[in-house]
């Protein structure tokens, strides 16, 4: 029987971090940014079926870049866990910060666990609150940790250079069509420093909106409303629910 | 209790397992004390005293559908509440109202609300109107045993149904047996008095502000005949809860709105006691 070679811990950390790390590079990245009446997840997606921004409850989305299959397992499980929370206590005990450590516990139980392979990805839980004050954006890397984030957030692939590209641009108080395409040029620039074009179709975008009536405030930003957000000129104030005041103003601007 | 104690640990394997996009199945198998039916009670003799709900309408028109229900619970022959709500949205297009046992109306109905918007999130659509009228015959034919009990419920269903451009009802029997109603259904022990009063005044080409009327009326002549049914309390500005369903999703009417209706409605009564006529012939 051969003796095992000895594997530092620290060693064999680094190993897996960086197979993970490898792993979501290989995937598009996402970003979220807040805005003035809530939060706009942007995602370059061409699927349309297979969604990279999801609701979990009332006031909390979930987006994620990686492994499909394995952040669709942690999506489906948070729902899970919203919906009996929901249902044994009340609407209002669902919290983006309950999810967020659930998730956080769960990432890192398997980076840390040797017989499970950690997972390639990384994982983001926002919540928007009555105020732009009051929104919480959480980022859980595939080790597990989870870093509190506000304004704007990039993960996946080329996450660092869209961050920061992002963070010299980004104002809070930016409205749905400014912060969108702020988004859409942050998502399109090239690692070297190029820019590519993205199109629509391309794009996988949904908004968390304080200000919508329902009570579910997640709402998916499609086709039509999506090419007038994109086209609108720079500076415009679209305001208020997203769907109709976005479309009138650039149906304004076509004339 | 399950969930909670894993609350700050990691999430249990059950919620990470792939399976059904159905939150009572995942219940099942993950905390099946939380199921509603799932208790077990020890016999009883006679008839349980609870608090019941009593008579819920329903009425299609051209854009849709309207679903209403009086606001009296009783407990025997005392009035236990004077303004309940007895008809919830089920979701964006369809709502349900409930007649029965009010503890476990609620229960069953605040089930069915998330059983739908469950399968919503975890699919990435909605169920068909004939898919969620399913579910819920499927949620009062596990609540059998308890009605035999006396704890029965009894549910009308209605929603819009988007595939087919049109409002449409369903109702159920205490063993889940499902019948899809044409123009209007009513349930609950003022029910009957309820029919008759939609049968004679229900037309399918009425507008939606017509079709409240006709809801309110039948609710009118139910509270007339039924002790258990309530009228509109012009005193305490209690009236009943009206929805309306249409392609551009469902809407509860106002206070200002109903209250406008019930008072005329109630006006109407003074000179007329028994109601609008129809024609004999």
């Amino acid at each position: 029987m051969s003796t095992p070679f000895y594997v530092s811990p620290q060693q064999a950390m680094a190993d897996r971090a960086e197979y993970a790390r490898k792993g979501i590079a290989r995937g598009r990245s996402l970003v979220v940014l807040q805005y003035a009446d809530g939060i706009v997840f942007v995602a370059e997606n061409p699927s349309r079926a297979l969604h990279k921004v999801s609701e979990i409850y009332d006031r909390i989305a979930f987006a994620a870049t990686g492994k499909y299959n394995e952040y669709e397992s942690l999506r489906i499980g948070g729902t899970r866990y919203a919906d009996l929370r929901g249902y044994t206590y009340d609407r209002q005990d669902v919290t983006a910060r309950g999810l967020a450590n659930l998730y956080a516990q769960t990432l890192g139980t398997i980076f840390s666990a040797t017989v499970e392979k950690p997972y390639e990805v990384e994982l983001l839980v926002a919540e928007v609150g009555a105020t732009p004050a009051e929104d919480e954006i959480y980022r859980l890397p595939h080790d597990g940790s989870i870093i509190d984030e506000h304004g704007s957030v990039a993960v996946g692939g080329n996450s660092d250079q869209i961050g920061s590209y992002l963070s010299q641009r980004h104002r809070d108080d930016m409205d749905l069509g400014e912060a969108l395409r702020l988004a859409v040029a942050s998502l399109a620039r090239e690692s070297g420093g190029g820019e590519r074009e993205l199109s629509n179709d391309q794009l996988e975008v949904a908004v968390l909106d304080r200000k919508r009536p329902q009570q579910r405030k997640f709402k998916r930003v499609l086709n039509r409303q999506l090419t007038a957000l994109l086209a609108e000129p720079g500076g415009g104030s679209a305001e208020g629910e997203p769907s109709e005041s976005a479309d009138e103003a650039a149906e304004g601007s076509e004339e | 209790m399950a969930a909670n104690s894993h609350d700050h640990g990691r999430l249990p394997a059950a919620f990470l397992r792939p399976g059904s996009s159905s939150f009572m199945d995942f219940l099942t198998e993950h905390a099946p004390e939380r199921l509603p039916n799932n208790r077990g009670l020890p016999p009883v003799e006679g008839p349980l005293e609870a608090v019941h709900g009593t008579t819920i309408v329903a009425a299609s028109f051209a854009g849709g559908v309207v679903l209403a229900g009086d606001r009296r619970a009783t407990m025997g022959n005392v009035i236990a509440t004077k303004d309940m709500e007895k008809v919830f949205p089920a979701d964006e297009f369809s709502a349900v109202g409930i007649a029965g046992t009010a503890g476990i109306a609620v229960e069953l109905v605040k089930l069915f609300q998330l059983e739908l918007e469950h399968f919503e999130k975890v699919e990435g659509e909605v169920l068909s109107l004939e898919g969620k009228a399913n579910r819920l015959a499927a949620m009062i034919r596990g609540n059998l045993g308890m009605a035999m009990q006396g704890l029965a419920v009894v549910p009308l269903f209605a929603g819009y149904d988007l595939d087919r451009d049109r409002g449409r009802i369903f109702s159920y029997d205490v063993a889940g047996g499902r019948t899809e109603e044409q123009g209007f259904a009513s349930v609950g022990s003022g029910s009957v008095f309820a029919r008759g009063s939609l049968k004679k005044l229900h037309r399918a080409d009425l507008t939606e502000e017509q079709i409240v009327t006709v809801v309110v009326q039948a609710l009118y002549d139910a509270a007339d005949d039924d002790s258990a049914t309530g009228g509109p309390d012009l005193v305490r500005r209690i009236y009943p809860i009206v929805m309306v369903i249409t392609e551009d999703g469902i809407r509860r009417l106002t206070q200002e709105e109903i209250s406008e209706v019930a008072r005329a409605v109630h006006e109407g009564r003074l000179q007329l006691p028994n109601g609008p006529q129809a024609p004999i012939v």
